[in-house]
């Protein structure tokens, strides 16, 4: 635990309301050496928004470059490096941190009742790592870029002239950030829970961003130490991946995707437990099973490293695709007992459309598409004619960015309020919400027919049969864009014009609706006692949305109990 | 396609209608039928789970519609029969699914004795694919009769590619450095599209070809027999036919614009620089082992990705491409 931070707390008291985490302290200093878990939270939001408005704007260009064959806007040689950093910097930059990061940093701790995360100084230097990582990408696309996908399979990659190295430094780097994050997580998580609070009273979120962390502490050094190999293959010419130095090309793809796959529920893990938590939030009501939802968490880190085989269906023995395409259909239940679960929650509640329900909505939708769609892809035979097409490149577009970029959404609408205290436009949020959902299945649900018809993917060029798929596609991807600045917009001027937030506007018993919004410096004045998460009874409606949601008589007795006990503790010593 | 011979209209003129719905396109090989059926099999449950979710989201969403702030809720959070249903129904579904495309998989891979079939050789380099057959003809396109078993036999000179052709529902990776090995049985007259399907840089999205399927195995002989691409063809012209057909135009042109590769106008007789630091006024000969050993020589500016066309470019194929090279230096 700690309770050293460079700001001065009582360096400065803003004039609106009550002094707060956001104006403790100003200046860039107390930004950039700042040790509040809140304010690194923020600072990730708005590098990893930069990093995803980039990689946003280059599969623009990618879809405005396909409305026709042949040559639109950019040469072959531009497309190439365009999907590939689009597909890096999602990965690495955007997906991986950015609900762990971004929005886990700001809330696993008041979710905890803590003041902060268990190593506060490393939870910086992730931030810097990152930042640090980000830098060589830049640095990569000033000398000669990438062009070789994000997957960087050899020979093509150790072969190309374009810059490998760097590029590959900088996922070095950040996978360290993604490490060191992880590591801080898990110990946040097992050591900081608040008396009363046990592994089976935490909110569903956390099981969800514990099993997350596992699963980048064990998984990213291998990629690691892949990234080195690739290294040295490169400048020492080691030939562990070459054939003509001797080396074996499908070596590569066992490391990569000994990784990547494992990456991926990295990825959509957190989706999950943000989904967890905004569906019994806006139904108001207890999860179905709060076990199984839990469990079904592990199981999905267990199994994500078993599968990844099934990336190499075209290139393997039959015994091994087996073994892998049995393990990846034993991945697919823990996935759909987490739908049907969420379905069933919302059975006889009080179900609200707030804006970040319409997320958690379309999360449900979208996820079910690409979840289901993985079983053509899980099927040996099936996969053969589909593999390395569109299909699965709307598939896993489905589970990434449908899945996990609208629950980043939905989470950013429900905790923007505690983060800022200002709610945004209600009528404005719901709009853009649906413009993502309809611009979204517009680009992606023509690639299924696309893919299916025989359409492969990272293709520059392509054979005109395809050309309706890929028109509906371009216009639904700037749809989708258009929705997504409505979005930033919307949230944006929240900040100056929107109301003030209550503490609790939503009618979570969770602990970081405790906290004032903004919550201050340390979180909490005062201890918080752990308490049922899901218990809505802890709660009650205000009267008004001004003041949104109350303590109840039974949170209050709770709390007065704790406090006695802490005084009566205080005493005895 | 300068190739296409008589034969080759004929079966055209014979295709049968086109089977095409949204999804799969039609079905050329004998997988096609066993892949189609698993593929809407899976289909069909995932189209009614998808009913089922949505339904039910739009159902509870519409019936448990928030009225109030205060309103109650109730229902229940924990229930053994249903949560074991649905672990229990969906392991079934996909173990159905897991065994049944296990079993398509393995007639895919599991390759016919060597007597049954006819044995083709292919070459996939950035970024076009040869093909050679029994009797040493090599040809940009595959052609192959119907009813019969084809077995390939595949080599990456350089990259990884894939083996794509979607009407045959076949596909498989070509790794550098190890012989993969497929099989297919076209039963569907036609032209198809061969395309890679494994990233493999700047021209990829190009590295296609044809494939023909014959009527039967006597119309493939015929084209077998009398093909000669070269037949009738004054040198210069058959050496344009070789510059066209047998992958250089991915990197080289005559039009005096450097691709990939240099621009090949002029090539012959004059000074060119090289990445070791030679010069040299080159010649035909220059050319003939820049065909044949490309990483001899690098003209200075350029990568050395060319592969060899040792064994796969015949001494009367490179005679008739000097003479191609010369004839379009002039203008």
């Amino acid at each position: 635990m700690t309770s050293t931070s460079v700001i001065d707390k009582t360096a400065q008291s803003g004039d609106h309301g009550p002094e707060n985490y956001l104006t403790c302290a100003s200046g860039i200093k107390s930004w950039l050496g700042t040790l509040d878990h809140k304010r690194i939270g923020l600072m990730y939001l708005i590098c990893i928004t930069f990093a995803f408005t980039a990689a946003g704007l280059m599969a623009l260009v990618i879809r405005a470059e396909l409305f026709a064959p042949g040559e639109q806007l950019v040469s072959p040689s531009t497309y190439n490096q365009l999907f590939t950093l689009h597909g890096a910097m999602m990965v690495f930059l955007f997906i991986i941190p950015g609900i762990p990061a971004a929005l886990g940093n700001f809330v696993i701790p008041m979710m905890l009742g803590a003041k902060d995360v268990a190593f506060p100084k490393l939870n910086l230097t992730s931030w810097y790592l990152w930042v640090t990582g980000a830098v060589f990408f830049v640095m990569a696309l000033g000398f000669g870029g990438l062009d070789t996908g994000w997957t960087l399979y050899p020979p093509y990659s150790t072969t190309t002239s374009s810059a490998v190295v760097l590029s590959v430094m900088g996922a070095f780097i950040l996978g360290f950030s993604s490490i060191a994050t992880g590591i801080n997580f898990i110990v946040t998580i097992q050591k900081m829970r608040p008396e009363g609070m046990g592994w089976f009273q935490m909110p569903l979120s956390l099981w969800a961003f514990y099993a997350t962390a596992v699963i980048q502490v064990l998984a990213t050094p291998v990629l690691g130490i892949t990234l080195l190999m690739l290294i040295a293959e490169r400048t020492l010419e080691v030939g562990f991946f070459t054939p003509s130095m001797g080396g074996v090309p499908v070596l590569f793809q066992h490391f990569f995707w000994f990784y990547s796959h494992p990456a991926v529920y990295i990825m959509i893990l957190p989706a999950m437990g943000v989904i967890s938590e905004l569906i019994t939030t806006f139904s108001h009501k207890r999860p179905f099973s709060y076990s199984f939802i839990a469990y079904s968490s592990i199981a999905i880190a267990i199994f994500g490293f078993l599968v990844w085989g099934h990336h190499m269906f075209t290139t393997q023995s039959p015994v091994a695709n087996m073994v892998f395409s049995l393990l990846t259909f034993s991945v697919s239940i823990p996935s759909a007992v987490k739908v049907f679960n969420w379905l069933t929650t919302m059975y006889k509640g009080s179900i609200s459309l707030a804006t970040p329900m319409m997320h958690a909505l379309s999360f449900l939708l979208l996820f079910s598409i690409g979840g289901l769609t993985g079983l053509f892809l899980g099927t040996l035979s099936v996969d053969i004619p589909l593999h390395d097409t569109y299909f699965v490149v709307a598939h896993f577009h489905y589970v990434m960015m449908g899945g996990t970029f609208v629950a980043f959404l939905g989470a950013l609408y429900y905790w923007w309020p505690k983060m800022f205290g200002r709610m945004y436009n209600e009528f404005w949020g719901r709009i853009a919400a649906v413009g993502v959902f309809i611009g979204f299945n517009l680009t992606f649900f023509p690639q299924f027919i696309a893919g299916s018809q025989g359409m492969p993917r990272r293709y520059f060029d392509y054979l005109p049969q395809f050309q309706i798929y890929h028109q509906w596609s371009t216009v639904g991807a700037f749809v989708l864009g258009g929705s997504i600045l409505i979005a930033a917009l919307n949230l944006l001027s929240s900040l100056r014009n929107g109301k003030k937030a209550p503490a609790n506007p939503w009618g979570s018993p969770g602990l970081e609706w405790v906290a004032s919004s903004p919550p201050s410096h340390y979180n909490f004045d005062e201890d918080v006692p752990g308490r049922d998460p899901y218990d809505m009874e802890l709660v009650e409606w205000g009267g008004s949305p001004e003041v949104g949601y109350v303590p109840s008589a039974k949170a209050k007795a709770a709390f007065e109990e704790a406090r006695k006990k802490a005084s009566a503790h205080g005493r005895a010593h | 396609m300068t190739l296409l011979n008589m034969n080759m209209l004929l079966a055209s003129a014979a295709l049968p209608q086109d089977k095409k719905d949204i999804w799969m396109p039609e079905q050329a090989s004998t997988f096609a039928p066993g892949v189609d059926w698993l593929f809407y099999g899976i289909l069909y449950v995932c189209i009614f789970f998808f009913v089922l979710i949505t339904a039910l989201t739009l159902f509870f969403v519409v019936k448990y519609h928030r009225k109030s702030p205060t309103q109650e809720t109730g229902g229940p959070t924990h229930n053994w029969f249903l949560e074991i249903t649905w672990c229990a129904i969906p392991l079934a579904i996909v173990g159905w699914m897991w065994f049944e495309g296990f079993r398509g998989f393995m007639e895919m891979r599991t390759n016919p004795k060597s007597g049954d079939a006819m044995r083709v050789i292919v070459n996939a380099q950035k970024w076009s694919w040869d093909f050679t057959y029994s009797n040493g003809a090599v040809t940009p396109d595959l052609h192959v009769p119907a009813g019969a078993k084809v077995v390939l036999s595949m080599n990456s000179l350089d990259v990884l590619h894939a083996f794509y052709v979607n009407t045959f529902r076949a596909k498989m990776d070509i790794v550098p450095g190890r012989i993969n090995e497929m099989w297919f049985e076209p039963n569907l007259p036609g032209e198809y599209w061969l395309q890679c399907a494994e990233y493999c840089g700047d021209e990829h999205s190009r590295m296609r070809a044809k494939v023909y399927v014959y009527e039967d195995q006597a119309a493939f002989d015929a084209w077998l027999e009398s093909y000669d691409p070269y037949k009738g063809l004054e040198p210069i012209a058959a050496g344009k036919l070789v510059f066209e057909s047998k992958g250089c135009t991915q990197c080289h042109n005559v039009t005096g614009v450097n691709g990939i590769g240099p621009s090949l106008k002029g090539a012959i007789g004059r000074e060119r620089a090289f990445t070791d630091g030679s010069k040299l006024v080159t010649d035909a000969n220059y050319i003939r082992e820049s065909v044949l050993d490309p990483k001899a020589k690098i003209v200075e500016g350029f990568e050395p990705v060319m592969p060899s066309y040792k064994g796969r470019m015949a001494d009367k194929e490179i005679n008739f491409l000097i003479e191609y090279l010369l004839d379009a230096s002039k203008n």
